[in-house]
């Protein structure tokens, strides 16, 4: 059987996710939830902060790297820029009421089998999924 | 290890593992913002990569958990900083369910979005800015909205 080269991938970029969250959780004592590490810096408290702008200058970096060596691993998708500033807006709003995103609840939290973080990233997969079918497969 | 160089190690490690989160979500196609729909579009021509990205990336590091439970502390410093609620409440389903909205309709998820900003698309930039935006309102507004939830 062919495993597609999309699969593939995914399992080796998941694998480069999990060895991150591990660094920062093994060494450092941190979670790896970007919505989190970014609403730290939002309302910045004294000593929690380097750490954060650290992560964030790094996630940056990791993108130019990666836009260097793979152009073709970006694409910000066809949705209007209005239609992109309320989507921004709504995840921003969404993940600090729901205290995480993808990165967060979906992997650090279900690897710690938290029952909160599987609630959460099954509810956050659910409406995205009815999202997408109603706007037809992607919003314009 | 001097305080201060403890610091400047936790730096160094949170600097790094941004890069590798950032190159593992480019590797992995969660960069591309129609890859994304396309694996939340589950009822025509699913995409089913995504999947593995959870799959790779949970399977990593739930035993790096399972190995650091035996440990009374981190490396770098002194506690554990981790969740430890597991009761479900109105809130965190509330905020999931808008947030998976969000990601629908543009995408992108906090740390793509953050990845793609080099590439100056207007799409990522406005994304960021709106969702920095949205957390930042959010989180000013909080404390007033479960005062007045909380008032009888």
């Amino acid at each position: 059987m062919d495993i597609p080269l999309d699969w593939i991938r995914a399992l080796q970029g998941g694998a480069l996710i999990g060895l991150s969250a591990s660094l920062l959780l093994g060494l450092n004592g941190r979670v790896m939830g970007i919505s989190g590490i970014v609403g730290g810096l939002l309302a910045p408290s004294a000593g929690d902060v380097a750490w954060r702008a650290l992560f964030v200058a790094g996630l940056v970096g990791g993108g130019l790297i990666a836009l260097a060596a793979m152009p073709g691993a970006f694409s910000a998708g066809s949705a209007s820029l209005g239609m992109v500033l309320l989507a921004g807006l709504l995840v921003g709003v969404g993940t600090r009421i729901g205290k995480g995103c993808t990165s967060g609840h979906g992997v650090c939290g279900i690897s710690r089998f938290s029952p909160r973080s599987v609630a959460a990233t099954l509810t956050f997969i659910g409406t995205g999924a009815l999202t997408v079918l109603l706007t037809g497969g992607g919003a314009r | 290890m001097t305080p201060r160089a403890r610091e400047r190690a936790q730096g160094v490690v949170a600097l790094l593992s941004g890069v590798l989160f950032g190159l593992g979500l480019a590797v992995a196609g969660m960069t591309r913002a129609e890859k994304v729909i396309g694996f939340l579009n589950f009822f025509r021509g699913w995409d089913p990569s995504l999947m593995f990205v959870m799959g790779g990336a949970i399977a990593v590091h739930a035993v790096a958990w399972r190995l650091l439970q035996g440990r009374p502390s981190p490396l770098l410093s002194a506690r554990f900083l981790v969740p430890t609620r597991r009761d479900l409440d109105a809130r965190l389903l509330l905020g999931a369910a808008i947030f998976g909205v969000g990601w629908g309709l543009g995408g992108f998820c906090p740390g793509p979005a953050i990845a793609s900003l080099p590439t100056a698309a207007p799409a990522a930039v406005a994304f960021v800015l709106a969702m920095l935006a949205g957390s930042y309102a959010t989180g000013r507004l909080d404390p007033v909205l479960t005062r007045a939830l909380k008032r009888p």
